[in-house]
């Protein structure tokens, strides 16, 4: 075999407080497409980091064909052919693509040559099948067009290795499906790209070679062959996952939530829950799926008394409470997770101590006329960080520096604690690593076999069908969709999400045309 | 490329040491800073300071000086420092306080033999309720249409001035002032008390008894904690059930009020009749001190002192021909170094050499 082009030997990069990568050493090959694969917070970021002359390692080499390297900066690894497209684009979105592709070059002119620049690039496009329109303004561009400014940017710089950060995480699934078409196609010529990600399914999909990273250290290394799901995720974790839960199968009671033909605006005024109806039950999970912006989180405003209904009722337990104030309904036990933990579900600057009685400070529990209860506050966080295992090294701490994970037990914490009649919870796996999301799972599935009744607002249909009892999906506005879990077929849902109609409506429709 | 490079690393958690020490070397910075203007008009620094010194807080006249000083800005300090808490930036304690001298002023000059235990009381509610109604004109409009609270109260700061004018120069002028735009000065019962015969009056007490009240508030109160959740993130306060609106209006409510008795007091306590320009800027002055004391409620009442202490120095080295700007100067950049040095309690500076290698420790 030839000699890696890149060898990393035992990177050391600390943190105040943390190690975030500890000896870790990776080889990469020319023509390989590598994945990096990691929970959040196990250092891969830092580790490619490292090798873009971002940070500065604390220990180790970086060699380049065997030659031992020091990158003062990204100018540094960009010059040695390595090139970073960031999770979060660094483009100057005023302006044309032409002017980002060449921004802080050295050795040009102060005029820029276009001609000369047109014909590299689309050279470059030629080579990887990558095209793009120079005089666009990057403003103007999807998300998909403006990573491939990002990437021909570093090819147009001479990147050799182009590592890219959870590339998918802003795209659509047909936009990942193409940049993986001109990854593999970068690859066959010669580059090596390293692919950051945390999804095992894309590491299945496209890498030649996956290393795996756990808590800053080199968990191993898997080839082609070697590559299954399974054995990643024991690697990832550090031990095996449940690939399904046990469901409590026992029935589901009265009816506790009903949305009866509801309208509402959305924050510009325009419709967006059309005629909206459904219902929940007791000790049932409903999974609603549905493209995010579809009018999930304002139904779930709407349910929270954080929106204004227009038109029609939202019923719990059979009495109305449309356009009741929030804290009405939340003493009528609705409890609600939102999309955005940090800023709404959680207060940033305050601690785990305030953080946890939000919602309850005013309870005789935790207040009298005048002062709040500090003991019993405490005791309340004590309690709660405990029993929902909050990884927390103070309670006096600002909530902010938690991780996504702990910041989701901790409002789930809260939420949970308040024995709620109804829980609605938006996308609460997102951003989260397995270990997390696992975690936050049983706490739904342990909250469904105390009576409660569930609304999961998802985008990630495999969660939706772990968990949900009936599966909903909702478009426009409106439900297009209501299955039990078991008459659910994933392929339907995913074309309902769309916006396609009911391919047995389809059907049926077609079959007169034939008599 | 031979030479040293730092770079600056986020602190886990503020430095208490820096905390303590920042505003120390701020205030040593800015003496520094004044001393280089001083040295340039062709004065002693030295001799100025130390001048400034001995008369604000080196002699028993200066002291008291210092004390009458600082009770008006202890007192708006406080009443901006309760809007600031919540995010609401209230730059209006300056009218709020002329709104409530007015307030207080048209008592005693309209029924002038009320008795004491009529008056004093009478005047307070005033002052209070006047201060406060001149907040929630501007808390109004936020509350409903989210209209910027830092123009309107600015703005209605010239307003509620142009109006003690108007009343002081007409209506409301002595006809025995010789046509000074003066009012005629209050009956006995209207003036508040003197600490022993010295000029420190009563309105010290409203202020020690309102910072209690406000750090038991911010700390340990249920309203407080509604406030400090309102403050750090609106979205999360309509979540949990708060009111916002009505704690806009509650708030900046209580805020002017706390600057009107500041007016009240300082008619009532030292001039004894209102006047064209009964403040030198409390108002504005009030907003460095609150912002410099982190709205800590005790660490205000220093930091007043303080402030009052530069005022009176800056008026008494005038005597030498410096211009009292100087104390203004001296605030501005006390100010801008404890600002710049905040970025020492949260972070921390890490020396490197030449090969890259880490210096500090």
């Amino acid at each position: 075999m030839n000699q890696a082009l890149i060898q990393l030997k035992g990177i050391v990069k600390t943190f105040p407080g943390v190690i975030a990568n500890d000896h870790v050493d990776l080889d990469i090959n020319p023509g390989e497409i590598h994945a990096i694969l990691g929970e959040n917070g196990s250092g891969k970021s830092t580790l490619m980091s490292v090798l873009a002359g971002l940070y500065k390692p604390d220990g180790g080499k970086i060699l380049i064909n065997g030659v031992e390297q020091r990158f003062r900066s990204p100018r540094d690894a960009i010059a040695s052919g390595i090139g970073m497209v960031h999770q979060h684009f660094k483009l100057v979105e005023p302006f044309t693509v032409a002017e980002n592709i060449t921004l802080g070059e050295k050795g040009n002119s102060f005029f820029l040559s276009n001609k000369e620049l047109k014909a590299t690039i689309s050279e470059l496009g030629k080579k990887y099948g990558l095209e793009i329109n120079l005089n666009a303004k990057v403003w103007q561009l999807s998300v998909g067009e403006k990573q491939r400014v990002e990437i021909v940017r570093m090819l147009y710089r001479g990147s050799k290795v182009l590592i890219l950060d959870e590339p998918t995480a802003v795209l659509t699934p047909q936009e990942a499906g193409e940049l993986f078409d001109n990854l593999r196609r970068m690859a066959s010529v010669g580059c090596a790209v390293v692919l950051i990600t945390h999804k095992l399914n894309e590491v299945e999909a496209i890498a030649d070679r996956v290393t795996v990273l756990r808590q800053g250290k080199l968990a191993g290394v898997l080839e082609r062959g070697q590559i299954n799901a399974k054995e990643m995720v024991n690697m990832m974790v550090g031990r095996a996952v449940a690939s399904k839960y046990d469901r409590d199968s026992s029935p589901v009671g009265g009816v506790v939530l009903e949305l009866d033909k509801v309208n509402a605006f959305n924050d510009m005024g325009l419709p967006c829950l059309r005629e909206m109806s459904l219902s929940v039950r007791e000790g049932e999970i409903l999974g609603l799926a549905g493209v995010s912006g579809n009018g999930q989180r304002e139904m779930a405003e709407v349910i929270a008394g954080l929106r204004r209904v227009e038109s029609g009722k939202v019923l719990l337990n059979n009495g109305n409470i449309s356009n009741l104030s929030p804290r009405t309904i939340i003493d009528l036990g609705v409890a609600y997770v939102p999309e955005d933990r940090l800023g709404m579900g959680l207060v940033p600057e305050l601690n785990a101590l305030e953080n946890l009685i939000l919602k309850n400070y005013h309870q005789p529990e935790y207040s009298g006329r005048w002062l709040l209860k500090s003991k019993a506050v405490e005791r309340n966080a004590e309690t709660l960080v405990q029993q929902y295992q909050v990884k927390i090294s103070s309670l006096r701490q600002p909530v902010k520096v938690l991780s996504g994970g702990n910041l989701q037990k901790l409002l789930l914490a809260r939420e949970i604690s308040s024995s709620p009649k109804l829980m609605v919870v938006i996308y609460p796996a997102r951003g989260l690593d397995i270990g997390a999301t696992e975690a936050v799972h049983k706490l739904l599935l342990e909250l469904k076999t105390r009576k409660t009744a569930i609304l999961l607002i998802s985008e990630d249909l495999d969660e939706i069908f772990k968990l949900a009892d009936r599966v909903g999906v909702v478009f426009d506005g409106q439900l297009t969709g209501d299955f039990p879990v078991e008459e659910a077929d994933l392929e339907e849902v995913g074309l309902l999400m769309t916006g396609s109609r009911s391919t047995r409506e389809r059907v049926k429709d077609d079959e007169p045309a034939h008599i | 490329m031979n030479r040293l490079t730092f770079k600056l690393e986020k602190r886990l958690a503020p430095s208490p040491v820096m905390v303590f020490i920042i505003p120390l070397i701020s205030v040593l910075l800015a003496l520094l800073l004044g001393g280089i203007f001083l040295v340039l008009t062709g004065e002693e620094p030295l001799t100025i300071y130390l001048l400034m010194f001995e008369d604000s807080l080196g002699s028993k006249y200066g002291l008291t000086e210092t004390m009458v000083k600082a009770i008006p800005l202890m007192l708006t300090s406080l009443g901006v420092s309760l809007a600031f808490k919540m995010k609401l930036w209230n730059i209006g304690a300056e009218g709020q306080f002329y709104m409530g001298a007015m307030a207080a002023t048209w008592l005693p000059l309209t029924y002038p033999s009320l008795p004491v235990y009529f008056m004093l009381p009478g005047m307070i509610m005033l002052g209070m309720i006047a201060g406060g109604l001149w907040a929630l004109l501007t808390a109004i409009p936020r509350a409903i249409w989210k209209v910027n609270e830092i123009i309107t109260t600015l703005m209605l700061n010239y307003v509620a001035i142009l109006w003690v004018d108007f009343l002081v120069y007409g209506p409301w002028r002595d006809p025995d002032g010789s046509n000074f735009p003066i009012t005629a000065s209050f009956s006995e019962a209207a003036r508040l008390p003197g600490l022993g015969d010295s000029r420190i009056h009563t309105g010290l007490f409203f202020a020690l008894a309102l910072a209690v009240i406000l750090a038991v508030v911010f700390k340990y109160s249920r309203w407080g904690y509604s406030i400090n959740v309102i403050g750090s993130s609106e979205r999360a306060a309509r979540y949990a059930g708060m009111s916002i609106k009505r704690n806009i209006l509650l708030v900046m409510f209580l805020s002017g009020a706390i600057s009107g008795l500041a007016g009240m007091a300082e008619v009532s306590g030292i001039i004894g009749k209102l006047q064209h320009g009964i403040s030198p800027g409390y108002g504005y002055t009030a907003i460095i001190i609150a912002w410099l004391s982190k709205l800590n409620p005790v660490a205000i009442l220093i930091v007043s002192v303080l402030f009052g202490a530069l005022q009176v120095g800056g008026y008494a080295v005038q005597v030498e021909g410096v211009p009292a700007a100087v104390a203004t100067m001296l605030q501005g950049s006390i100010l801008f170094f404890v600002l710049g040095g905040e970025i020492l309690t949260n972070y921390r500076v890490k020396l490197f050499g030449q090969k890259g290698e880490e210096l500090s420790k």
